[in-house]
Parts: structure tokens; C-alpha cells; sequence
């Protein structure tokens, strides 16, 4: 009887600071793999649905029924419909197509851009990266909305415009990263073996400077994906993206603003969603790799 | 022969760290070069090695002045160094495995095809197995990096050897296996060496002649 009672006091001894110092740490782990797994599974289900409905679904979706139009959320319509009768569901799919689309190409150009642009100028050092970086300064001080809207305008309406224009004004953030990862990398003791080796400034940039700066980069790439989506709906909101017969969770929004002031709701609330939770989900998972990279550094790369 | 002359260098402007110094090392000669902590011998020996450029002074290789330093040095007269520095960790590429760190060299010179038999060469010159040799750095201790340092530092059969505090880092057995690398190197090609360093006892053992950074700075 004794030995039990010991063994019990024994038993909750040793458990007990174990569970005292864990609790905390257990919790914060929770919320982070919850935001992870949450963010995991939007950003599958959305890439699930931008590939596989427009081919599976026979359905189109600029179909124009006029005695369905602005028909409320229902079980034939679960989004309801647009003031010309259209699905509002289907065409949410196709405008997020259109988004990620170009959130993608042009994040991934913008990355392409910056990288080389910031590795040249730290590589090369000196008056070039002075030159190169005052330039980089000169294209931020224009606000860079305002500079999309003017590349777009120079071409016709449609998907390959708004990439440019957004790929084009949205290397400089991540060229001020790469550069200043380069210089910090510069220094180091291996780049001048490698020199002393008989490296060219080429293979170094290319063999020892670059391949150390490509997870920052990636993580760059990734987090401009949802900045992109942003900026392709707000040049179509504004009518100089995609032309309107085109989805495009812009335009859904701006040709609903009309149906807002009577009173219907639906045709403007879910493509706002869509623009907004899939762009959270990619940020999330932007921020878990972040965390993985660099526990500790808050950096500019945020969103 | 490896003529130091007058030579101002820095990392600032107007902030000279050594101040018109001048050394000369003869062919096939070992200089230890001894000095306190942060007096400026690594900046010495980082100009000798063409990779830092001197505010003033002169470096003349085998007859020949330096002409430009770090990429604007002729490849020829860079590689005439190999250099090995004092920490291992920081002066290996840490995605590189040891044998492509030990191979690169060769690879910047366009001489790829030699690659497997001079790695082979050079890892059991400095006593590095082949089961070391897929690891990359941070799967091996630094003895054995360093020993992967110095195989780069010679693949290329350089002339002139500038050892920066290589054995600083190691425990004994290792830097005494180290210097030997380097001595059967030295008789085997007649290089010479500049080694640095604050160890007196080792550096007076090593070489053939030391100095003191005091008598230099005069």
C-alpha cells in the first residue's frame, strides 16, 4: 500500500514540471500548424478547382439566362446569380483562374527581374550598384499603381498586358532583397577562395552567390503571388485589366457595384472573397516558410 | 620571388590597418609572420594574395607586378596562390560537398576533365576518405574541412602558399598533420610560403625564418 502511494507521489513529480514548462509551447505549436494545415488545404483546393472545373464542368460561363437574373444564394445557384442571370459560382472559378494565372506569371517574371537585376548590381559593386540601386529608387518613387495603369494602357485589354504591367512594377522590393543578401554573401572567406581559384565574376555570381540566395527569393516570389492577384483585380475593377466579358474577380466586382445599391449583396461579397481568401491562405503558407527559413529575423519580407 | 612593397591597406578610407609595410619572401622559402590579434598581418597577407587592394604599395610576383587585384588580377598570377584561411566553416561554400569543393579550382579553369583523378590525388595527399568526400561541410568536423581546404588551396600546384592562421581552429594532432601536408607539398614542388600567425612556437618550428609584425611597421 505504501509502495503504491509512493509510486504515485513518484509518478506526479516527475510529470509535473514537464506539463508546467510544455503547456505554452504545445499551444503555440497548435495555432501555427492550425494556420499552416488551414492555409495548406485553401491553397490545394483552390488550385484543385482552377485546373480541374473548366474541364470537367461543361457549363458556360458567359451563358446569359435573363429570367434567373440576380437570383439570391439557392441550391442551383450557391452564389446566386449576376444581373444578366449568370452563375455567379462558375464565373468566381474562371475570374480566379484568370487571377491566379496572372498572380503567378507575373510574381514569377517580377522574381526573374529582381533577382538578376539585384545579384548584377552586388556582384558587380561599386559605382555600378550605386547606379543600378539610385535607378531602383527612381522606379518606387512613382507609385506603382500608377505606373501599371500606364504600361497597361499602352496595349489592347486582355491577360498578357496585365502581367507585364504587374511584373514590371514589382521587382524592385524583391531586387533591394537579393542585392543586400549578394553583399552580405560577398564577404564571406569562400567567395575569395574561389577568386583565388581563378573564378570569373560570372561562375562566382553564378556557382556560389545566387544559389545561396534563391530560398529568399522563392519566399519573395511566393508572397508577391497574392500582391499580384491584388493588383490584376484592382486594374480590372478599374476597367483597364481584362475586358469585361472576361471573368476576372475584378470585373465580377466592379460590374456588381450597380446590383450593391439595390440592395443585393451576393454579386459582389463572394468574388471579394475569393480575391481575399485565397490570397490570406498563399500568405499563409508564405509566412510558415518564412518561419522555417529564419525563425528569428522579422524581415522585409512580409506581406 | 614574392616582394611586399610599401604597402597601405585598409578597409576604409583614411583608416589605414597597415601602414608601408614591406616583406620579401624568396623562392622556396617559408616566412612565419607573427603578431598580436587585429595588428594587420591578415590584411597582409590577404594583398600578397591579390585579394584585397592596397590604398598604396606595390605587390611583384616572380618579376611581374600585380597589375589589378581580386577578378582584375590576370587569372594566371591569381591562381600562382593557393590560400588557406582561418576558419574552415566560413571558407567552404556550404552547399558544395568536399570533393566538389576540392574540384572547383579546377572547374573555374576550365579543366573539368581532370577532375576525378586530381581529387582523388589531392584528397589522399591531405588524408581525406572517400566516405568524406559526398558529405557536404556541415556533416564533417573542422579538422576535416580544413584538411578539404588546404587539397583546394593545392590543386592547382600553386608557387606561392599563404597559410592566414590555418591551424588556429585545430587541436594539435591535426595541425601538425596539416604542416605536413604542406612541407611534403613544398619539397615536392619548391613553393614558397607566407604563413601567419600568433603562434610563436609553431611558426619558429615551421619556417624557415619568422618575423615580428613590430619589425616590419618601422
Amino acid at each position: 500500500m505504501a509502495e503504491v502511494a509512493e509510486k504515485a507521489v513518484k509518478a506526479e513529480m516527475s510529470e509535473q514540471p514537464a506539463v508546467a514548462w510544455r503547456v505554452r509551447g504545445v499551444r503555440r505549436r497548435s495555432t501555427r500548424t492550425w494556420r499552416l494545415r488551414t492555409s495548406a488545404a485553401i491553397t490545394l483546393a483552390v488550385v484543385v478547382a482552377v485546373l480541374l472545373v473548366p474541364p470537367l464542368v461543361q457549363l458556360d460561363e458567359q451563358a446569359v439566362d435573363l429570367a434567373s437574373k440576380l437570383q439570391p444564394p439557392s441550391l442551383a445557384h450557391p452564389f446566386g446569380t449576376d444581373d444578366v442571370g449568370r452563375d455567379l459560382l462558375l464565373r468566381c472559378v474562371y475570374g480566379l483562374r484568370v487571377s491566379l494565372l496572372v498572380g503567378v506569371v507575373a510574381a514569377v517574371v517580377a522574381t526573374v527581374i529582381g533577382t538578376a537585376v539585384g545579384a548584377a548590381a552586388a556582384a558587380a559593386g561599386g559605382r555600378v550598384d550605386r547606379f543600378v540601386m539610385r535607378l531602383v529608387d527612381l522606379f518606387s518613387s512613382v507609385p506603382h499603381l500608377l505606373l501599371g495603369i500606364f504600361i497597361v494602357a499602352m496595349f489592347r485589354p486582355g491577360v498578357w498586358p496585365v502581367v507585364v504591367s504587374v511584373a514590371l512594377t514589382h521587382w524592385l522590393s524583391t531586387a533591394r532583397i537579393v542585392r543586400a543578401e549578394v553583399l552580405s554573401l560577398r564577404s564571406r572567406p569562400y567567395v575569395d577562395a574561389a577568386i583565388s581559384g581563378g573564378a570569373s565574376r560570372w561562375r562566382v555570381t553564378v556557382r556560389h552567390l545566387l544559389p545561396g540566395v534563391l530560398p529568399q527569393a522563392g519566399l519573395a516570389a511566393v508572397l508577391m503571388v497574392p500582391h499580384a492577384i491584388w493588383h490584376e483585380s484592382a486594374l480590372s475593377f478599374l476597367g483597364l485589366g481584362l475586358p469585361t466579358h472576361q471573368a476576372s474577380l475584378g470585373t465580377l466586382v466592379q460590374s456588381a457595384r450597380g446590383s450593391l445599391l439595390a440592395g443585393d449583396w451576393w454579386p459582389t461579397l463572394f468574388p471579394g472573397l475569393f480575391i481575399i481568401v485565397p490570397t490570406l491562405a498563399i500568405a499563409g503558407l508564405a509566412g510558415a516558410w518564412r518561419e522555417r527559413l529564419n525563425p528569428r529575423r522579422r524581415s522585409e519580407l512580409m506581406l | 620571388m614574392l616582394e611586399v612593397d610599401a604597402i597601405t591597406a585598409g578597409y576604409e578610407r583614411h583608416k589605414p590597418v597597415v601602414r608601408g609595410v614591406s616583406l620579401t619572401v624568396r623562392p622556396g622559402e617559408s616566412v612565419g609572420l607573427l603578431g598580436p590579434s587585429g595588428c594587420g598581418k591578415s590584411t597582409l597577407a590577404r594583398v600578397a594574395a591579390l585579394l584585397h587592394r592596397p590604398d598604396a604599395g606595390r605587390v611583384v610576383v616572380d618579376g611581374t607586378a600585380a597589375a589589378g587585384w581580386r577578378h582584375r588580377a590576370p587569372r594566371a598570377q591569381r591562381t600562382a596562390f593557393g590560400v588557406v584561411f582561418q576558419q574552415p566553416r566560413l571558407s567552404a561554400d556550404p552547399r558544395l560537398t568536399l570533393s566538389a569543393l576540392i574540384a572547383e579550382p579546377l572547374r573555374a579553369n576550365g579543366r573539368a576533365d581532370e577532375v576525378p583523378e586530381k581529387v582523388r590525388e589531392s584528397a589522399a595527399r591531405v588524408g581525406l576518405g572517400d566516405e568524406l568526400l559526398g558529405r557536404r561541410p556541415h556533416e564533417v568536423s573542422d579538422g576535416q574541412l580544413q584538411r578539404a581546404c588546404v587539397a583546394r588551396a593545392l590543386i592547382l600546384e600553386p608557387r606561392w602558399l599563404v597559410c592566414d592562421e590555418m591551424t588556429a581552429m585545430l587541436d594539435a594532432s591535426t595541425t601538425a598533420a596539416l604542416v605536413r601536408v604542406v612541407e611534403d607539398y613544398r619539397a615536392d614542388t619548391g613553393a614558397g610560403l607566407l604563413a601567419v600567425g600568433h603562434d610563436k612556437a609553431l611558426l619558429t618550428r615551421w619556417c624557415d625564418r619568422t618575423v615580428h609584425w613590430s619589425e616590419l611597421e618601422a
